[in-house]
């Protein structure tokens, strides 16, 4: 009998094998698009359908005195409400990115089968990543997650030059990261002689001897920055601007949402277990050096993405420069945890819980984006330039105001108020803690973020060229319009009802 | 009753969606009938209300309304009206309503006059609900919701460097609403609320957090006021944007801020804001000098109007600064007088370039001759705005004057004495406009023959049935049309009514500011 917490990662990875068998026996586009679109549906209704619970599956087993039985503890999978959540969020998401990518799979700019198999075998990376009950489980499910993407993002026929140089960035800059985590996850493994990320059990990370405690804050510090890489955070973003510009639209689309959606949830996860676990002597210094090692990424992530995003010229890149600020922004409340004078479950819990909730608010405003782009460019094209927007809210008004949403709910202002709400959060979060400091940076680059978006929004009211016609947006392509419209129906419930996702973090 | 505090929000959202969506003359008009019904149900809240028993300090709101909206940030859809905000809040529906009117009339370059109108109905909507939010998060998300249409109103409809001034105007606008959202969150958190009513009744805070609080309060309304330094976002957007964007930013939107600080910054942090009076009372009197001054040595009519609304919010901040009852009670007359008089000077000033296409007051003279209503309004106007007796601009600057000076004191005195001269100044550069274009040698931009007056900056939707027997005769451009006199017609009337009776404020108002100011400006 399966358990039915690993219903939705069956689902999954048995989607991605049937995605793979289809390919093999109907030879066109459609069939493993298809496939792969209705197995996601399926593994976000199972997501969905199944409940969420504290104990998990593949557990070490505890003795219970009194009955003989053993009560599970330290399971290696859980699929608690966060793992729940976030599950959900990713599989929605690579849903979405799979409407975007119809245009591009039958102009037959990338092959289908290879495509849509590499981005289920990433959700259910996503979907494992998202219940990860160690630090093993955590590594193993990471790179299914960010694997498939080195490939997706070299495979594009017509530009395959900025394709490949797209996927080598990556590539590149994934294993030096993973090699940084696999290194902080041994340390924190020697110094504790546990690997376990959540229940009873891990209490033994803080309960270390003294002399070993230096072993696991420099561990506790490299998982965090090997993890930094997968959200694209300063110092270790250098990668996203190149990739997200060469990769296909809706790869670029799924590596600035899905795939940063897991490298939170990741971080997330070891946030907490370096947070929420029993108390021991090396429970402040380590909570601590987690803050500070966040705190330290979130504001340079803040100012250099912001800073530099205010100078790009090409849209996807003033995208992935402004998603590498947004890393910033998510990361920050927990960056408070740097200030906490104590181990209290409580702030931990409200700081963790502003930065998921700003999370969601980010990965639906940038899908939303991403979604107006496609709908915006010729199948299969690039991203373009900041010019080539310029008369698109005259001639393609619909998608120009989707487009306006995104950019106006990432700089963070009404009428979107999603991105108000997401300020909010975090602000709220960061005062509730004391961290005046971060709360200021948050707020100054708040202000130049407007002067980002600012540029690409002008270009959508302004008028456009006046030579060929052929300049225009391309026509309306069904699915990534739908894609476009569902966001944005996303992004303005989050905007007129936020308790929906309140409710849920 | 508390439905029609919804529903003033509530319409001109729907009348900006319902324009937008509409044809151009059709959704123009659409706009139109939702500030009339804006402002029509603005004018009943004013009935029914219960006499407000104050005890001490608080909000005896005449008619609220209360639903949840967020829980997790505190965030109520909490509204009410009062004797404060009620004066205001006719204000803005009266001007959307004739900014509506005029932009269906003559629609600025490039057209499309739905969108502008559709911009304003939300301009309207976040300004009214700034002023009927008695909820603190409510208060800074409708405080941030003006931000972006204005922006685009300038940015689309403004004048060649409107670019420039847009974006000068939403990044100033935005750092300090910013700091504003830094405070309100601080207020959240600390005090675990964000009921105005609660908060302004008991003020929790201790008092370093007030005197922080007050500090990012100030900044953040200065700015949107404007007070000198923060002011020089204002000059570039008013001389940029059409003349509905400058009646709209100069008659209501810079009441936001002064708003702002009495509701919230008296309101919420008392002790902050009776440390800080000395150095904001500074700052407006240097606001009223140096406004003043730079005035006297413009060359262009509009930017002229600008900085003299540097000078004018100069005395509601000097009203404000005092603390006492007295001194806010002239900040709030002196705010709805300035919303009156430089609205209707912003009209006038539109009128007047749209006639001779250009700005510049070297190019104008002899309007009184080519054009004597308009001459004959714009001295109105400009008399009122120097603070005549008998008009709107009068009262408030006289009252500021006498709530500094009565504060005692030798700071108070010598900031009354010297808002005093700034007050004469005031009178020097509006007769020195005065003679530059109505009293001025006949120029050749308000004489020239044109077949067809109003090409070029302005387009005409239809001809003009009002155009007066007297300039269809004489060659030049038209007098006063009578859609320009229908706009102005109710401003007049506003400033004259104002000046004989300025009671009419200081009733409504009374018992809401005395409760305000309790305990507060003792010398």
């Amino acid at each position: 009998v399966i358990d039915a917490s690993i219903v939705a990662l069956c689902l999954a990875a048995g989607t991605a094998l049937a995605v793979l068998v289809i390919d093999l026996i109907v030879p066109r586009w459609w069939a493993p698009w298809a496939v792969a679109l209705l197995g996601g549906a399926a593994t976000l209704v199972a997501v969905l359908v199944t409940p969420a619970r504290q104990a998990g599956v593949l557990c070490a087993g505890l003795p219970d005195d009194a009955a003989g039985r053993s009560t599970p503890v330290d399971c290696s999978y859980v699929f608690d409400s966060t793992a729940r959540w976030g599950a959900g969020l990713l599989v929605g998401l690579t849903v979405l990115v799979l409407l975007l990518a119809q245009p591009t799979l039958r102009a037959g700019a990338a092959p289908a089968g290879e495509s849509c198999f590499l981005l289920i075998c990433s959700m259910t990376g996503g979907v494992a990543l998202a219940g990860a009950g160690d630090l093993i489980t955590l590594i193993v499910a990471l790179e299914p997650l960010t694997l498939p993407l080195y490939i997706l993002a070299a495979l594009h026929r017509r530009r395959s030059g900025q394709a490949a140089q797209a996927g080598v960035t990556f590539f590149v800059n994934s294993v030096v990261a993973t090699a940084i985590t696999l290194l902080g996850a041994a340390l924190l493994y020697l110094g504790s002689g546990s690997v376990h990320l959540r229940g009873a059990m891990s209490g033994r990370w803080t309960a270390t001897e003294p002399r070993w405690q230096p072993l696991l804050l420099a561990g506790a510090g490299l998982v965090l920055v090997g993890l930094a890489f997968k959200v694209a955070a300063v110092p270790l973003h250098a990668w996203a601007p190149t990739t997200y510009d060469g990769a296909p639209l809706p790869v670029a689309a799924y590596l600035s949402t899905a795939s940063k959606l897991g490298g939170v949830l990741a971080i997330v996860t070891v946030v907490r277990a370096v947070g929420l676990s029993s108390p021991g002597p090396a429970a402040g210094p380590l909570l601590h050096t987690t803050g500070l090692v966040l705190a330290v990424l979130a504001a340079a992530s803040m100012v250099v993405g912001t800073l530099v995003a205010l100078r790009q010229l090409r849209m996807v890149r003033l995208l992935a420069w402004s998603s590498i600020a947004q890393a910033g922004f998510l990361l920050a409340p927990l960056g408070g945890l740097a200030v906490l004078p104590t181990v209290a479950p409580a702030p931990i819990a409200g700081l963790v819980d502003a930065a998921l909730a700003y999370t969601a608010f980010f990965v639906v405003l940038e899908i939303t984006a991403f979604a107006a782009i496609v709908a915006l460019r010729p199948a299969a094209g690039d991203g373009g330039t900041l010019d080539e927007l310029a008369g698109t809210g005259r001639a393609a008004p619909w998608r120009a105001i989707g487009l306006g949403i995104a950019l106006v709910g990432l700089a963070g202002l009404p009428p979107a108020l999603a991105g108000l709400f997401a300020k909010i959060t975090i602000l709220g979060a960061l005062v509730r803690v004391d961290a005046w400091l971060l709360a200021g940076v948050v707020a100054v680059m708040s202000v130049v973020g407007l002067a980002v978006y600012w540029r690409p929004l002008a270009r959508l009211l302004r008028a456009g060229p006046a030579g060929p016609v052929a300049a225009g947006p391309a026509p309306i392509a069904v699915l990534p319009a739908a894609a476009l419209g569902l966001a944005c129906v996303l992004a303005v419930l989050l905007s007129v009802a936020p308790e929906l996702l309140f409710s849920t973090v | 009753m508390s439905w029609l505090l919804l529903a003033v929000v509530g319409v001109p959202l729907l009348g900006a969606l319902l324009a937008a969506l509409l044809r151009e003359r059709a959704g123009t008009l659409a706009a139109l009938a939702a500030s009339v019904l804006a402002l029509a149900a603005a004018v009943p809240l004013a009935w029914q209300r219960g006499t407000p028993a104050l005890e001490g300090r608080g909000i005896a709101p005449w008619h609220e309304v209360d639903l949840a909206w967020v829980p997790a940030l505190d965030l109520r859809l909490h509204l009410g009206v009062d004797g404060i905000s009620y004066p205001l809040v006719l204000l803005t529906a009266l001007l959307t309503v004739l900014c509506c009117g005029y932009t269906l009339w003559r629609a600025p370059e490039p057209g499309r006059p739905q969108r502008l109108a559709a911009l304003l109905l939300v301009i309207e909507a976040g300004i009214l609900a700034t002023f009927l939010a008695l909820d603190l998060v409510l208060f800074f998300i409708a405080f941030e919701v003006v931000l972006l249409p204005m922006a685009a109103v300038i940015g689309v409809w403004g004048g060649p460097g409107r670019r420039r001034a847009a974006l000068k105007f939403a990044l100033y606008t935005l750092a300090g609403s910013v700091l504003l959202l830094v405070g309100v969150v601080a207020v959240v958190v600390l005090a675990g609320t964000g009921d105005l009513t609660l908060l302004t009744t008991d003020p929790v805070l201790s008092r370093t957090a007030q005197l922080w609080i007050f500090g990012l309060f100030g900044l953040a309304f200065a700015v949107k006021s404007p007070l000198w330094p923060l002011h020089t976002w204002l000059p570039d957007a008013h001389t940029q944007a059409p003349t509905v964007g400058s009646v709209v930013l100069a008659g209501v939107l810079l009441k936001m801020g002064t708003y702002g600080l009495i509701r919230v910054g008296l309101g919420v942090t008392p002790q902050g804001a009776e440390t800080f009076g000395p150095l904001l009372g500074g700052l407006a009197v240097a606001a009223i000098i140096i406004g003043s001054l730079v005035c006297l040595v413009q060359t262009e009519l509009k930017r002229l109007i600008a900085y003299s609304s540097v000078g004018h919010m100069g005395f509601v901040l000097l009203g404000i600064a005092t603390g006492t009852a007295a001194g806010v009670q002239a900040a709030l007359i002196g705010n709805i007088a300035h919303g009156v008089l430089t609205g209707l000077l912003f009209f006038l000033a539109g009128a007047v370039k749209d006639r001779a296409h250009t700005d510049s007051l070297a190019d104008l003279g002899g309007l009184r001759e080519r054009q004597p209503r308009l001459a004959g309004v714009l001295g109105f106007a400009a008399l009122g705005s120097l603070g005549l007796p008998g008009l709107a601009g009068f009262w408030g600057e006289a009252c500021a004057v006498v709530a500094a000076l009565s504060r005692g004191g030798p700071l108070w005195t010598a900031l009354g004495v010297l808002a005093a001269v700034g007050g004469a100044l005031t009178a020097a550069y509006l007769l020195r406009l005065l003679r530059r274009v109505s009293h001025g040698p006949a120029a050749v931009t308000l004489f020239a023959v044109e077949p067809a007056p109003g090409t070029g900056a302005a387009v005409r939707r239809r001809p003009a049935p009002g155009r007066s027997g007297a300039t269809a005769a004489t060659p030049g451009r038209p007098d006063a049309l009578r859609p320009e006199l229908v706009a102005w017609a109710p401003l007049v009337l506003l400033a004259v009514l104002i000046g004989v009776a300025p009671a009419l404020i200081v009733d409504l108002a009374g018992a809401a500011v005395t409760a305000l100011t309790t305990g507060m400006g003792t010398p």
